[in-house]
């Protein structure tokens, strides 16, 4: 089992002919995603390799029964794409794109409020279901599929550091999310816990966040009320400044809010296993969960 | 991206935010003649992008003609020191010359966008011209929150409870509302990360105006705001993270001695973080970004050597949209061109891991290999030591 994608999973690439486009379509092809369509305006009835190119998304659904959506159009034009396949009625959408405005965000966020789309990022890895099918931008090859440990991240590489150390470990993993490190994004690390929480070959979580806002809180305290499935935590972002934005643009410390501290606070005071070195994740996962 | 007060008054302007009359000067001589165009008495206050200028001595009073080529004297040239500027502090270039006004109260306003519930949140209080964080923690009732919706956009029921939560007088409500009101439409209009108005004033003549002005504006917005893209001053910015900027690197000078090049955000404070728990500590935060090339690396490398206190590196990357070997390229070609004066430990994962290290391996430069991140950070470490 896995949480929302799989082998069932059919892909609409919204921004499939630019250069990062086919790039990343190539390689979800490449891992054994089922991109079933690609949409660029102006650019219905051509091919991008094998895969038929449509001028919105509405037409892709309708001719191919595409469920998901990978986003990888410049940041002006990420808020329009995502609504487009929300309206679209497409199950999921993961947008990839960094850089979209805050205020853009504002509006999809309370746009997606009205529709059944999941929307996972912006500024995210993606998804992936190790063996199954990749949603993103991540190296697939080091993912190892059959579990038991799902991830869910706000960073992306420091997602692909600690599915590594689990795959170096021994571990396999069910799914792994990155839901992206803007201040307003689609899919929260609750929704991914809720998931994961459910998922019956999911045994153990990694849960990775960061400076800024409050998302790692009310995350443990989900977990301490919700969950007996143990949970490692690492928190990046000790070391920062505060008031700066640490590259990702929801990454700052402000009004002595969203501190690294009060985070992993939280994860201790709600039994997460907090990893305080990151270059021994792989360690403590297999201490906390022997399988 | 911040803006100065004087660049953000212009803006209030044009959204019909009423604000005091004033005018920019960058000599006292043009203090003295704003100040005989206004009448006395005249605020000179610096233009710096740093809060507690008040505190720092860089906003004074003018009372007569006598005083005010002694006033804009002090403050222009001077390097004005902020718990925000850091010890270094800022030099004022320029200053706003403003007209003096009756102040019978003080308020607080702020606009912010808010994270958690995705919508535009203003917040307000009674007791302005103080540090709002303090207020907040002090005495949290005298701070009113309005959640806006870009569904419902303000409408005036918002405006209404700002008022009342903040007493405002029935002959001024209507005044109140509108100021608000205009503010939130500029807010959104120039996309806004902060908006903030700390004092808005009420005058002995009962009218209300922003006696200072925040905004800082979403650098991802830019491309649809030309005209703020022109208030960029660099001499604001840290040179070095400016530079890094103009290159699409994400620079942070810290105080460390280790230097950090790596890729994503979330590794790169997590790489700062391992350093500092080995015992080291960092000298910058360095996000070469997920679509670096081998220029960018070169570049990266460039700005670290440019920090003197600088006696190791740490090149951590995990490629995923970043390929090992073109890391590899980037760090050859700038350690042959930049002939390298300190150690170097490299950690590199992912794709293209094997080519990456051949290229690193057949260059015959002194790097150290690392094999994985907790390796990486102790052996880096041991180098500063």
């Amino acid at each position: 089992m896995s949480v929302f994608v799989n082998k069932n999973t059919r892909l609409v690439v919204q921004g499939i002919t630019g250069q990062e486009g086919q790039f990343h379509t190539r390689s979800c092809i490449a891992y054994g995603t089922n991109v079933v369509a690609g949409v660029t305006p102006g650019k219905g009835g051509q091919k991008m390799d094998d895969v038929p190119i449509f001028n919105g998304v509405k037409e892709a659904r309708e001719k191919t029964g595409c469920n998901a959506s990978m986003i990888l159009v410049p940041p002006p034009f990420a808020a329009d794409a995502i609504m487009e396949a929300a309206d679209a009625g497409i199950e999921l959408v993961v947008c990839i794109t960094e850089g979209v405005p805050v205020l853009d965000m504002m509006r999809v966020k309370n746009y997606l409020a009205t529709r059944t789309t999941r929307l996972i990022g912006p500024n995210c890895p993606g998804i992936i279901t190790p063996g199954e099918c990749k949603i993103g931008i991540m190296p697939g090859p080091m993912h190892k599929p059959g579990g038991p440990w799902g991830v869910v991240s706000r960073s992306g590489t420091l997602t692909y550091e600690a599915v590594h150390q689990l795959t170096q470990a021994g571990f396999g993993q069910t799914t792994c999310i990155g839901i992206g490190g803007d201040p307003i994004n689609g899919t929260n690390f609750i929704d991914c816990l809720e998931a994961f929480a459910a998922d019956p070959d999911t045994k153990a979580i990694v849960m990775i966040g960061e400076i800024g806002g409050n998302a790692e809180e009310n995350a443990c305290e989900w977990i301490k009320a919700n969950t007996k499935k143990p949970v490692v935590g690492f928190i990046a972002g000790l070391t920062a400044p505060p008031g700066r934005r640490m590259g990702h643009a929801g990454a700052i410390v402000s009004g002595g809010k969203g501190t690294a501290e009060a985070k992993i606070e939280a994860m201790k005071a709600s039994g997460v296993h907090h990893c305080a070195n990151l270059g021994k994740l792989g360690e403590l996962c297999k201490q906390v969960y022997k399988g | 991206m911040k803006i100065h007060e004087y660049q953000a008054k212009e803006l209030f302007r044009k959204y019909n935010v009423p604000t005091p009359k004033g005018k920019l000067a960058y000599t006292s001589d043009e203090v003295a003649k704003i100040a005989e165009e206004f009448g006395y008495p005249v605020v000179v206050k610096a233009q710096v992008h740093a809060g507690g200028r008040g505190k720092g001595g860089g906003v004074k009073l003018a009372k007569t003609k006598a005083d005010v080529k002694p006033v804009a004297d002090s403050i222009i040239g001077m390097t004005l020191i902020t718990k925000q500027t850091g010890a270094q502090g800022k030099k004022v270039r320029k200053v706003l010359v403003e007209e003096g006004l009756n102040i019978k109260k003080e308020l607080y306003l702020s606009i912010i966008p808010d994270r958690e519930t995705a919508t535009v949140a203003i917040v307000c209080s009674q007791d302005g011209g103080m540090d709002i964080e303090e207020v907040a923690a002090k005495t949290p009732e005298r701070i009113v929150t309005v959640n806006v919706s870009p569904v419902s956009g303000f409408q005036p029921f918002h405006a209404r409870k700002i008022c009342f939560g903040l007493e405002i007088e029935k002959d001024l409500q209507k005044q109140m509302s509108t100021l608000v009101k205009n503010l939130y439409d500029l807010f959104v209009a120039y996309d806004c990360s902060m908006v903030e108005i700390n004092p808005l004033i009420i005058t002995a003549e009962g009218n209300i105006l922003a006696l200072d002005a925040k905004m800082d504006i979403d650098g991802n917005a830019l491309f649809r705001h030309p005209d703020v893209k022109e208030m960029r001053d660099i001499d604001e910015e840290d040179p070095v993270e400016a530079e890094a900027a103009q290159f699409g690197l994400n620079y942070i000078n810290l105080d460390g001695n280790v230097g950090n090049i790596v890729n994503g955000a979330g590794l790169a404070m997590a790489t700062m973080d391992i350093v500092k728990l080995a015992g080291a500590a960092p000298a910058n935060f360095l996000d070469v970004g997920g679509g670096a090339n081998a220029e960018a690396i070169e570049n990266g490398f460039r700005l670290i050597m440019k920090d003197p206190a600088v006696k190791g590196i740490l090149i951590n990357v995990f490629g995923g949209i970043l390929r090992c070997d073109i890391l590899a390229k980037g760090v050859v070609q700038a350690a042959t061109k930049l002939k390298l004066q300190v150690p170097v430990v490299v950690r590199m994962e992912g794709t293209n891991v094997e080519e990456g290290r051949r290229i690193l391996a057949e260059s015959g430069l002194d790097l150290i290999n690392a094999k994985d991140l907790a390796d990486a950070a102790e052996k880096v470490a041991k180098i500063v030591a």
